[in-house]
């Protein structure tokens, strides 16, 4: 029962061995010069110009909001789809109303400039 | 399928009305004409009322077994529609004297009435649950409707916030139940829980103590109370008018259905006389924290917050009975205190400054001078709440003392008619200042408008229910 | 062949889970983390609702939890913004800062 994770583990092992004896080598073999351009946050990057924690704006939010609440109606659709057939007239005109209802919604959302960037 | 297009129509319209077509105005109408939008949804209220009031004899399914169709269900639909167009009146003038009339609260006020009704008419967890979440949702906004406000704001957090652990518990009793017996269909799971063939015995007791706390928060019942004098404090006068009586009468109504599928556990352990016995103690715990609480409250909002608290212990006695008697009597006595409550706290509203001072009960000293009407009608809602006769508070209290009592409880009736004593300490107490106190010279105007008419029909009802009860419970035809 | 997990471990792990955000809901005091552990008791609860339906073969189970994630979606949309209103005229997201009324 349990032969048949040997692979695994003498896998998992080789990996670990691998991983941690680079770190070991490369701290023990590399040289150590530091400049002032390696140690900036994108070495050979963009100039960091502010700190990065700073305030967004809030229309980041609403979208995000948005999209969490459009996103997840999603489950709703897939087994219906998985079983169109089956549910039949019953479960299209039942899902033909759900997307009625979620498109008024998304009317709204455009109608009061929610999605607006600017 | 089974379905009854005409039963279901109540809430059909509702759902078209606010889904689509609701929405749909809204989305393309001028954001500064509330009028249009206003009358639409006081249309809506009032034709779902009507529809439902036609339908309560027309008892059957709908969708698939999710939903039960007239009867108890169709009466509390009733309810919830007249208490919504109640405060929606009351809410425009309220709402612009303080700049914060935004066609978004009627929707939402809206919604939350169709989440009731969903609650009502539930016959299946996913049902009750959806339903549960809609009035919920919609009153976490609307507590938080002054968005400007530190009060409003903080009350509309703390709601959210413990509403929201609240469904936690809700659920997972929900989950165990579904666990315990396989199914998420009322009639079914009653079934299985009376035949004694849940498959495991614990998840089953479990899942309905989880489920009693969820509900109880709803309610706002003695350990889960504590948030209610918070939020009712915090939140718009009118959102609280609102949801203190339509929102609690709502959770009775889930309460009603709900127990009377897992109080037959009788089979299982024994647990019906456990189980109505923890649920006689919070009922008694409910009422007499509540009522001993209000007494030393000098915010008018807060006292009359306590008093809420109270009064769902009073409505839980009915539940305990567990009797159709019990049933019908706790049906009443939602109609009752949605009434006298709603009543008083729009009067609330309509006294409140636009500083949010006048709130004190002391503000209120000498009030029939200058206001002599809504002095008046308050001290009917106070008597009423009190449980004088001939008002309706009286006769809904008598009736769920006498369920109790038939049904063996007569400590849990002792201890009700103790904490009403102590209830009248302080309703009468408000009364005596607004009619044999010195008048508060700052009382400033205050014009009723639209909001009379609600306060007209509240004390109305509140005469009319008190001298004719067959109003409500002859709606049956039983 | 693989033998299948038993239910118990899975309602062991979903009681674990759901304890586990009832501690945080009461012994955190900023409210998007409280938020946060609400949301964990509520997938602990999707987890037994999974667990129970796989073990009935009933797929009745299963549309719950998709009604449980619609409705934590618009819980923390709401919720989020009645936080995010809080945070604008208070600057504090923590619930013991922001107590005018008694808790």
């Amino acid at each position: 029962m349990l032969g048949a994770y040997v692979p695994l583990i003498v896998m998992i092992l080789i990996g670990v061995i691998f991983g941690v004896s680079n770190i070991v080598l490369a701290e023990w073999l590399g040289p150590r010069r530091s400049t002032r351009a390696k140690l900036s946050t994108y070495e050979s990057g963009m100039e960091p110009v502010k700190s990065a924690r700073e305030r967004f704006t809030v229309k980041f939010y609403l979208v995000a909001m948005m999209f969490i609440l459009f996103d997840i109606e999603i489950i709703f659709m897939y087994p219906w789809a998985v079983q169109f057939r089956e549910l039949g007239m019953y479960g299209f005109t039942a899902m033909i109303l759900f997307m009625v209802l979620l498109f008024a919604g998304y009317l709204y959302v455009v109608k009061k400039g929610a999605l607006k960037w600017d | 399928m089974n379905f009854d297009i005409l039963g279901s129509l109540p809430l059909i319209v509702i759902w078209l009305a606010l889904g689509v077509v609701g929405i749909i105005i809204q989305a393309f109408v001028r954001s500064d004409s509330t009028r249009l939008v206003y009358g639409y949804y006081i249309g809506t209220l009032v034709t779902t009322g009507l529809l439902a009031a036609a339908t309560i004899s027309n008892q059957g399914t709908a969708f698939g077994g999710m939903v039960t169709l007239g009867g108890w269900a169709a009466v509390f639909d009733l309810l919830f529609c007249g208490a919504g167009v109640m405060a929606m009146l009351a809410a425009q003038a309220y709402l612009g004297r303080f700049n914060s009339e935004l066609d978004e609260f009627y929707t939402m006020l809206v919604s939350s009435v169709a989440g009731m009704m969903l609650m009502a008419h539930a016959r299946n967890l996913v049902v009750l649950f959806v339903g549960i979440e809609l009035m919920s949702i919609s009153f976490y906004i609307m507590a938080g409707f002054f968005r400007s406000r530190d009060k409003s704001l903080e009350s509309a957090m703390k709601y959210f916030l413990l509403g929201a652990f609240a469904t936690g518990f809700l659920v997972y009793g929900m989950a165990l139940l579904y666990g315990a017996t396989g199914t998420l269909d009322y009639s079914v799971m009653l079934k299985v829980i009376a035949a004694g063939t849940a498959r495991f015995p614990v998840l089953l007791a479990l899942g309905a103590v989880l489920l009693t706390i969820g509900l109880s928060f709803k309610i706002a019942a003695f350990p889960f109370h504590q948030w209610a004098p918070d939020v009712y404090e915090g939140a718009p006068t009118v959102v609280t008018a609102f949801m203190s009586t339509a929102g609690k009468a709502a959770a009775f109504s889930a309460f009603l259905a709900v127990f009377g599928v897992i109080m037959p556990m009788v089979k299982v352990a024994s647990m019906t006389p456990t189980l109505q016995l923890v649920l006689a103690v919070i009922s008694a715990a409910t009422m007499l924290i509540g009522n001993i609480t209000a007494v030393a409250q000098t915010n008018v909002k807060r006292m009359l917050a306590y008093s809420s608290v109270a009064h769902a212990g009073y409505m839980l006695m009915g539940i305990v009975a567990g009797t159709t008697f019990g049933q019908s009597a706790v049906v009443y006595y939602a109609f009752a205190y949605t009434f006298m409550q709603l009543g008083a706290f729009i009067i609330v509203g309509l006294l409140e400054r636009e500083d949010e001072t006048s709130l004190m009960i002391s503000d209120y000293s000498g009030l029939y001078r200058k206001h002599g009407v809504f002095a008046a009608m308050m001290a009917v809602f106070m008597f009423s709440l009190a449980g004088i006769p001939p008002f309706a508070g009286f006769f809904g209290k008598y009736m769920l003392f006498y369920a109790a009592i038939e049904s063996g409880f007569t400590w849990l009736t002792i201890v009700a008619v103790a904490s009403s004593v102590i209830s009248v300490w302080f309703y009468l107490g408000l009364i005596v200042k607004m009619y044999f106190s010195e008048p508060n010279p700052e009382t400033h105007e205050a014009n009723a408008g639209l909001a009379g008419i609600s306060l007209a029909v509240c004390t109305v009802a509140v005469i009319l229910l008190g001298i004719m009860p067959r109003i409500i419970t002859g709606m049956l035809g039983n | 062949m693989m033998t299948s997990i038993p239910l118990d471990y899975y309602l062991i792990l979903s009681a674990f889970l759901f304890v586990t955000g009832i501690i945080g809901v009461i012994t955190r005091r900023n409210a998007i983390i409280i938020f946060m552990s609400i949301e964990l008791m509520l997938n602990a609860v999707n987890l037994s609702m999974v667990a129970f339906s796989a073990f009935f073969g009933d797929i009745a189970g299963q549309m719950f939890v998709f009604f449980i994630m619609a409705v934590a979606a618009a819980e923390a949309a709401v919720g989020l913004a009645i936080v995010l209103a809080l945070f604008r005229r208070k600057k504090s997201v923590y619930v013991d800062e922001v107590n005018i009324m008694k808790w």
